[in-house]
């Protein structure tokens, strides 16, 4: 007679798994006194979170095979999103790195690269149709849906451009590298982990994701560029007439 | 058969049906023509810049360039091209990214963005159905390190571009309205759209 063939006994089976479950969280970064999110994102999954304005969110690639995939929305209004093409043409940079803003279709900040220790990112190709299956499944998670699969960017595989406007893969830049972002806006993130579409033998590691509060950050622009302090200006004052009461 | 003349800074769209040609005419030379496709039967299998990017391994479009939906879906091919190279990685201009382009006293000027919401609410679209589009007649290189730019245009008064339809394909078009840099050589200016070929489509009628 097998252990769950009683709601009782099934119930205990379930309850006993989590004891013996190995699963690892990625550690806290030295410095922070406490996390908001950590999680691993094996290969060819996603997971997504709700990030308020001032975290500071770090995405790690541990092993080396990590790409991740990346989708922004505004959580107080997720019809603003990621604009991938604003995101290239406003600070005149198609490859993403430290000081690149991620921009809305509104002209806000709902992002900014803030580290950079790999530099091998894409903005221009997208995911593969598994990619945008579990990309669609973490849209579905707040109430969206297919039209809202926009273009993504991605992190951690790299893409660059010739005179001729060929494509070269460039792959990843080795184990052990990580992106940080400020977030500017409460927002959406939507992350998978998955295969990058000109990768010619993809071998999937884990992505690692911690964030935390970081809001001292927001009052300190990481570049001066005047497109992106137009566009934290657009972003702050937002903030500012939206609020209930006066910020101090 | 469809011959239309669309006017500086206006919004157009038709269906062309699978088989069709659509030819568009820069009539006084480097105009952005900012544009979407959709599959006139299912508005969720739409243009997408990246998927057709990643599927050629080259970020122009020219001859030959087959402009595919997000799934990969072939929505139409480039069989034509008088200018040599067309722009799908700046998107669109708005009234929003002129402010950070070109300052706040820009925000008031008409935008892409707006003719292609207007013309979306047509057909029972709305803003999520808005993607980044093809800029046909706009040159944007990319240099070796990333930096990228709208810069003047290699088109000329005339010149035109033809795609073949290779499903019903709805086509959403924003003549674009700039004047803050070279892409319409700071002069909006109006296009010809010309819809030909055989109608084998079931679908009596596509129109909005």
């Amino acid at each position: 007679m097998s252990s769950t063939n009683s709601t009782h006994g099934a119930r205990s089976h379930a309850r006993g798994q989590a004891a013996a479950a190995q699963m690892r969280v990625p550690a806290t970064p030295a410095g922070v006194d406490e996390v908001t999110w950590a999680e691993a994102i094996p290969p060819g999954s996603y997971a997504t979170k709700v990030l308020g304005r001032g975290s500071r969110v770090r995405l790690a690639d541990p092993d080396g095979g990590a790409c991740a995939h990346l989708l922004l929305f505004r959580a107080d209004a997720s019809w603003e999103r990621l604009n991938v093409a604003d995101t290239m043409k406003v600070p005149w940079q198609a490859y993403l790195g430290a000081g690149h803003p991620l921009l809305s279709d509104q002209g806000r900040v709902l992002a900014t690269i803030v580290a950079d220790t790999s530099g091998q990112h894409d903005t221009l190709c997208g995911m593969t149709a598994a990619g945008r299956a579990q990309m669609l499944l973490g849209v579905h998670k707040h109430g969206m849906d297919v039209r809202d699969v926009a273009p993504s960017v991605s992190f951690f595989e790299g893409v660059r451009v010739a005179d001729d406007g060929g494509l070269t893969f460039t792959g990843s830049a080795g184990a052990g590298t990580a992106v940080d972002m400020l977030i500017h806006l409460p927002v959406v993130v939507v992350l998978v982990n998955a295969p990058h579409p000109l990768d010619p033998s993809p071998t999937l590691t884990d992505l690692d994701v911690v964030a935390w509060r970081a809001d001292d950050e927001l009052s300190v622009p990481i570049t001066d560029e005047p497109e992106y302090l137009r566009a934290l200006f657009n972003t702050e004052s937002t903030w500012a007439a939206a609020q209930n009461e006066a910020l101090t | 058969m469809t011959d239309d003349i669309v006017a500086a800074r206006a919004p157009w769209s038709a269906v062309v049906k699978a088989g069709q040609e659509l030819q568009i005419i820069d009539l006084h030379g480097n105009q952005a023509v900012d544009t979407l496709f959709y599959s006139a039967h299912d508005h969720a299998v739409r243009y997408s810049a990246q998927t057709t990017i990643a599927a050629q391994g080259n970020v122009f479009l020219t001859t030959g360039s087959v402009l595919r939906a997000t799934d990969g879906t072939a929505l139409m091919t480039i069989v034509a091209d008088e200018v040599g190279n067309h722009d799908t990685i700046a998107g669109a201009c708005s009234k929003e990214s002129n402010t950070l382009r070109y300052g706040h006293h820009t925000v008031h000027q008409h935008g892409c963005a707006e003719n292609f919401l207007a013309e979306a609410t047509k057909w029972g679209m709305s803003k999520r159905d808005i993607v980044s589009n093809v800029n046909f007649f706009m040159n944007v290189p990319v240099e070796a390190d990333g930096t990228l730019g709208i810069v003047d245009g290699l088109s000329a008064p005339g010149k035109s571009l033809t795609l073949k339809a290779d499903i019903d394909t709805l086509v959403l078009v924003s003549n674009c309205p700039q004047i803050n840099n070279p892409c319409n050589g700071f002069d909006p200016t109006p296009v010809r759209m010309v819809i030909t070929g055989p109608d084998q489509s079931p679908v009596a009628s596509l129109a909005p």
